[in-house]
């Protein structure tokens, strides 16, 4: 294997590798440090150092960071060429995937995956699997690369990983959006389903997510819309300037301009990705700006494009590269919308310092913009051009005026004087360029330019680039009888110098020669015949064969038939003119920005953009459901510039707020019936969106104090970081008396912590205010009890409720009758019900139509006596005695409330 | 994504291979081999290249091409973008991004490339994460580490890829806490023969230097926002902020970054800042030519035009040349065919002339094309749009900072046909 060290001989590499495996063994840590150093040197340098491989993976449960990193670098080089060995450092990443710390979690996962050896598969999918439920959002997005690696190595786990990548979409990490994306291109880009119920998601997210993980979603976005949405471009331009009012607005408006038609109004998940993705044309990242670009090519509609122009004519600073694909894009998009671009023409001029590429492209571009109104400047520019000492770009010119000139006709002639102006230029490749170039243009109006045919005819002797000559002879040829007198001259001079030629040269001479003879036999058959023979004995069989054939079409003999008598129709056929149009049209098949565009062939595993659906698919595949009650808590005033979130701190705070309101609306019957089990009083708050709390009663007597209401409250950290000393503090009013849950010293990324606090609500039902606060920050936290949870439950029995009852009469009995819901006429239910809203105990009742219930305040222990009498057809008297009256109106609300309702 | 990276010298040895997957045979290169050998000049590469099964993405940067390998479709700018911040990267790192330094740090690069892609995707690409988990090289630590064995790897674990602030480091402290901020234009030109222009326009970019204690929240406002047309933000800049209210709100990152690049209406005329005068011929016959250059200063709001210099790629055919500078030096260099003339500061009351012969080579014809000439100047404490700094305030930390900001006006592409 020393042989792979081609300039040191065998025994010398082996020497040196020798010494190195001592220094790996060796028990200094510096020592094993610096031979991995100078291993990596190898591998860096492309050198083989694979039968080291022993030696080294034998340090690979190293302490010395550095040491362990080297391994790894090793070890993902030469798994794959000594597998069995490899198999050795396994169990130790196993071990490290259990790690309390993520990144060494993360770095196992990361080495161990990209360890190419398929007996390992299993275990690499058991710890993606595991991976994409950790904790740590950085250990997620190491499983989604992981994810892409093992599919790679085996493609038959193809099922088990988009179960994983599902999993991974879910998730509301900025960190984790941007790699799962990328794991479902490569793994299952036509899993457009996977994305339905993501979608929102990943579009809100999009600002935060990092700039690579951007340009995937992106890309991944204008596919999947152009499966889901209708064509925004379909009712004309006339029609698109409307559609954002009609979408804002009311659309009478527009029912009144186009009766007829069905008004489009774009889908709001299309108008919110067009939104969501515009803010980040101001990225400085080149490859972000661009993908967004061409998901306005593809999606927005027309009028809407335009605003891509200017940050587009901004990437045209940055590198040479970034230039070139840059203007690759541009060159396209210019060809079918020019308005764009025409406003900033001047910046596709050509510095002389530009590279060969970058001018043709702009050239190309400046060709696409040209139109009646600028195309004097564009002529100006070029002349400038023509004269450059880059010939190639000078020829492009040429190519460029010769394309202004049959598009413009206004300039058509200015551009031929101008032409055969160059004919005189000293360089051959101008004048070679110019002739082709004339030749396409002369043949497009031939009739009014016999006089330039003449004049290239007498500029014939001195050019001498075979294709220049080529075009000459056979622009006389097709012409000859617009050049009668000096056609034949010409050919004259051709049969003396037939033998000198170029074979595309000598090919047009005989093509000359038959036109010639049939236009003008008299005074070229001897010509015709010398030539024929010469071309005869050609050393080219093309030449050969050609001669042969046009001997055998115009010369009349025995032999050549039918088809002699219409040589004159196959020869001078009219011809179409050939058509000079760019290189970039109809590029746009690719989707722009994409390596496909780029090359114009489409590159492996590149995916077709589909065209929009006639008929939209069904929207509402996008929803969510919303199972949380979801409402915001207002951050502390203090602070006045403190971010209000740190997770989404730049995302777009109108969009969170609306989405919100909404779904707090239709989530709060979803609370209370949820609110499951008849001892629970359910309710979730939330913080901005770094802290999560939801807090709930659980209806056990308080253990701090029992003038105390036992609250749980459930703290989840759902930023991306670790939140520190959380602890309770200013509270308020004053007075409020609460026991505190012990400060949390540290609450990790998506996790949660259950603590019990005690509040003494002083049978009021006014909220308990306090500071929630983290080390950073704070916020304010509002607790309301319902009146029901500031009962404790009595037990007594029936006589003594009656009893007790009887003591509270007059003022302190509140009654009203009710009707019930039918559901609920039954004693089960009815103590179902009441259970539901009061924390009160069930009294045994010995009559059918009475259900009692007793009930003391927490705070004072006021008696509260509860009773209900069932009536005829489902009404009932429903009856509170407790001194407390205003706990008493305010329950018999909710009790009445509760039975009402089904 | 990127399969693989190769660092390709100007000479075409490949001194450095790195795979993200599988290894690829360094002979893939061979194709660009090809193609670079066609091109002559290393600028006229395509970056974008094709080959039976795979594709070659480069950038050419610090005379050494960055090649890399993939397989699949990607958007090129994905990948050349990412190739142009590994260089970004390195030169951060080394002070240079070259061949040399690359081979003396080959360790700490590898280390780098290992940490910036996971799968051929881009991991860490933020230069305050990459130094949190591998340290720039110095030279105190690189002898301490030689005697004590220790290393460049950091032992603590990044956080900084953790947090909604990547771009900044936990834990910054300094003694002087300080912020400064440079606003920087280019003027882009193409002046024509008589000295109309063909087109101007101005780039700027505001680059800033902060070393502020904790987590300190900035606004930066201009006083005539307005005049910016377009532009383009770090990461850290609250776009919402400058929509609604036209000010830039920030986290800034720790030391230097480009806070923003932009570009100035093209509504407003360009101030050019000088003018030139120019006369060069080139004879039909006895093979020389005559070259006369005068600048002088023309609209710079009564600042002093500094750094003045005239770069001229002369054609082939001249050999030689052969003038007179009032002000500076010029020099001819006879390979290159470049003619550089370094006039420094423009005294406007006697304004520097270049003049003299030059002689080409005999029997050549005379060149069709007079050479343009690129100007290069700096107008320090200008800012050529007007563009101005109005406050920079501080929010979330306690301490008084020392603020700065400087303008400078440079020539950006300015060039002159003749």
């Amino acid at each position: 294997k020393g042989m792979l060290i081609p300039t040191r001989p065998r025994l010398f590499s082996v020497c040196r590798n020798e010494d190195l495996k001592e220094m790996l063994e060796s028990s200094k840590e510096s020592l094993k440090l610096e031979a991995m150093k100078r291993i990596v040197g190898l591998i860096a340098k492309g050198k083989n150092a694979s039968e080291l491989f022993p030696a080294v993976v034998k340090n690979v449960a190293s302490k010395n960071i550095e040491l362990k990193k080297l391994v790894y670098v090793y070890l993902v080089r030469y798994a794959e060429e000594q597998q069995d060995l490899a198999l050795l450092s396994i169990s130790t990443f196993q071990r490290a995937l259990k790690d309390p710390n993520q990144f060494i979690r993360a770095s196992a996962l990361r080495v161990l995956s990209s360890i190419r050896v398929p007996i390992i598969v299993p275990i690499m999918m058991l710890a993606i699997k595991e991976a994409a439920a950790d904790l740590s959002p950085y250990v997620r997005k190491t499983s989604a690369h992981a994810i892409q690696k093992l599919f790679s190595l085996d493609a038959d786990q193809k099922e088990q990983l988009i179960e994983v990548i599902e999993k991974l979409l879910k998730d509301k990490s900025t960190l984790v959006a941007g790699s799962v994306v990328m794991a479902f291109e490569e793994v299952c880009p036509d899993r457009i389903d996977l994305i339905h119920k993501n979608y929102r998601k990943l579009c809100n997210l999009l600002v935060d997510v990092e700039e690579w993980g951007q340009v995937v979603i992106i890309s991944m976005l204008t596919r999947y819309a152009r499966t889901q949405f209708t064509s925004p471009w379909k009712e004309g331009a006339m029609f698109d300037e409307n559609n954002e009012k009609a979408f804002y607005e009311s659309d009478s408006e527009e029912k009144k301009g186009h009766t007829e038609e069905k008004p489009y109004i774009m889908d709001p998940d299309h108008r919110l990705l067009l939104r969501n993705t515009k803010p980040l044309l101001q990225s400085r990242n080149t490859a972000v700006v661009m993908s967004v670009a061409q998901l306005y090519w593809h999606l927005a509609p027309k009028h809407e494009v335009s605003i891509v122009t200017k940050s587009l004519v901004r990437l045209l600073r940055s590198h040479r590269e970034v230039q070139y694909i840059v203007l690759q894009n541009i060159a396209t998009m210019s060809i079918q919308r020019k308005g764009m671009f025409e406003p900033f023409m001047k910046s596709f001029y050509v510095r002389s310092t530009d590279a060969t590429h970058i001018k043709t492209l702009k050239l190309e571009i400046l060709t696409n913009l040209a139109n009646e109104a600028n195309i004097s400047t564009i002529l100006r520019e070029f002349q400038t051009y023509v004269k450059s000492q880059d010939k190639a770009f000078a020829a492009a010119t040429i190519q460029a005026i010769g394309r202004c000139a049959t598009n413009i006709s206004e300039v058509t002639d200015t551009c031929l004087n101008g032409l055969v102006l160059l004919l005189s230029n000293r360089d051959e490749t101008v004048v070679a360029e110019s002739v082709v170039v004339i030749k396409k243009l002369l043949q497009t109006q031939p009739t009014q330019h016999s006089e330039i045919i003449k004049h290239m005819a007498k500029l014939f002797d001195n050019i001498t680039v075979p294709m220049a000559r080529a075009s000459i002879l056979w622009l006389i040829g097709e012409y000859c009888e617009r050049v009668p007198k000096i056609a034949p001259d010409v050919l004259r001079k051709m049969a003396k110098s037939f033998t000198a030629e170029e074979d595309i040269v000598k090919l047009q001479t005989v093509n000359l020669a038959a036109k010639l003879y049939l236009t003008n036999s008299k005074q070229t058959k001897l010509l015709t015949q010398y030539i024929l023979n010469l071309g005869k004995y050609d050393q080219n069989y093309d030449i050969r064969d050609r001669t042969r054939f046009i001997r055998q079409l115009i010369v009349p003999s025995e032999k050549s038939g039918a088809l002699n008598k219409y040589a004159r129709r196959i020869l001078l056929a009219p011809k179409p003119a050939p058509v000079l149009e760019s290189s970039f049209k109809d590029r746009d098949r690719f989707q722009l920005g994409t390596l496909s565009h780029s090359l114009n062939s489409k590159a492996t595993g590149y995916q077709e953009l589909s065209d929009w659906p006639a008929v939209a698919p069904d929207q509402s595949v996008r929803n969510v459901e919303i199972i949380e009650a979801v409402k915001e808590w207002t951050p502390t005033v203090g602070k006045t510039k403190q971010p209000k979130s740190d997770d989404k701190f730049y995302s777009d705070d109108e969009d969170e707020k609306e989405e919100e309101g909404s779904d707090s609306s239709g989530s709060e019957d979803s609370s209370s019936s949820s609110s499951e089990g008849l001892f629970m009083y359910f309710t979730m708050q939330m913080f901005s969106s770094c802290l999560a709390a939801k807090y709930h009663f659980p209806r056990q007597p308080c253990l701090y104090q029992p003038s105390m209401v036992a609250v749980q409250v459930i703290l989840s950290n759902s930023s991306d970081h670790s939140l520190e000393e959380i602890h309770i503090g200013d509270r308020s009013p004053a007075s409020l008396s609460i026991h505190c849950f012990n400060t949390i010293e540290r609450l990790e990324p998506e996790a949660s912590v259950t603590v019990s606090m005690g509040i003494d609500f002083s049978d009021s039902t006014q909220a308990a205010n306090f500071q929630l606060c983290t080390k950073e920050d704070q916020f304010s936290v509002s607790i309301q009890p319902a009146v029901g949870e500031l009962l404790m439950p009595s037990s007594m029995t029936e006589q003594d409720f009656c009893k007790e009852q009887g003591k509270l009469q007059g003022m302190n009995e509140t009654s009203a009758t009710i009707t019930m819901e039918t559901a609920n006429a039954s004693s089960q239910a009815i103590s179902k019900q009441v259970l539901s809203v009061a924390n009160v105990g069930v009294v045994s009742s010995s009559q059918n139509n009475f259900s009692r219930f007793a009930g003391r305040t927490v705070s004072s222990g006021a008696l509260v006596l509860v009773s209900l009498e069932l009536k005829e057809s489902s009404t009932a008297l429903l009856t509170i005695n407790t001194e407390k009256t205003v706990m008493a109106s305010m329950l018999l609300r909710d009790i009445k409330q509760a039975l009402t309702q089904a | 994504m990127i399969h693989s990276l190769f660092l390709i010298n100007h000479s075409g040895d490949i001194f450095l291979e790195k795979h993200w997957k599988s290894v690829i045979s360094r002979s893939v290169c061979d194709y660009f081999f090809e193609v670079k050998e066609k091109a002559v000049d290393p600028e006229n590469v395509p970056p974008v290249l094709q080959t039976p099964h795979h594709y070659l993405i480069s950038i050419y940067r610090g005379k050494l091409f960055f090649l890399s390998v993939v397989q699949t479709e990607v958007p090129p700018l994905f990948v050349i973008e990412f190739l142009h911040r590994v260089a970004d990267t390195f030169q951060d790192y080394f002070g240079e991004c070259s061949e040399g330094v690359i081979k003396d740090n080959l360790v700490t690069v590898y280390e780098l490339l290992e940490e910036m892609l996971d799968n051929g995707f881009p991991l860490a690409t933020e230069s305050n994460v990459l130094k949190e988990m591998i340290r720039p090289p110095n030279i105190l630590r690189s002898v301490v580490n030689t005697l004590t064995g220790g290393s460049n790897v950091g032992d603590t674990l990044p956080t900084g890829q953790l947090s909604n602030v990547p771009w900044r480091r936990a834990g910054v402290k300094y003694t002087n806490n300080e912020a400064y901020f440079d606003v920087v234009e280019e003027i882009d030109a193409i002046l024509d023969k008589s000295g109309t222009t063909v087109f101007a326009e101005i780039q700027g970019v505001v680059e800033a230097c902060v070393r502020l204690t904790g987590m300190p929240d900035l606004t930066l406002s201009f006083m005539n926002p307005r005049l910016l047309d377009d532009m383009s933000f770090h990461p850290c800049v609250r776009f919402k902020r400058w929509e609604s209210e036209r000010v830039l709100s920030f986290i800034p990152p720790d030391g230097n970054f480009t806070l923003m690049t932009y570009h100035v209406s093209s509504q407003n005329l360009v101030a050019i800042p000088v003018y030139v005068k120019q006369n060069i011929n080139f004879f039909e016959t006895g093979s020389c030519g005559r070259l006369d250059i005068t600048i002088g200063p023309k609209q710079n709001m009564g600042k002093t035009v500094e750094g003045l210099m005239v770069t001229i790629h002369m054609p082939k055919v001249v050999l030689s040349a052969n003038l007179t500078a009032t002000q500076g030096n010029y020099t001819y260099d006879l390979t290159t065919k470049v003619l550089v003339w370094d006039i420094g500061k423009l005294n406007p009351q006697k304004l520097p002339n270049l003049r003299g012969s030059l002689s080409m080579q005999a029997g050549a014809p005379k060149p069709e094309e007079n050479p343009s000439l690129n100007i290069d100047l700096k107008i320090q404490q200008l800012a050529i749009s007007g563009l101005k700094v109005s406050r920079l305030d501080m929010y979330g930390e306690k301490y008084k900072p020392f603020k700065g900001v400087k303008y400078l006006t440079k020539a950006g592409k300015f060039q002159v046909r003749t």
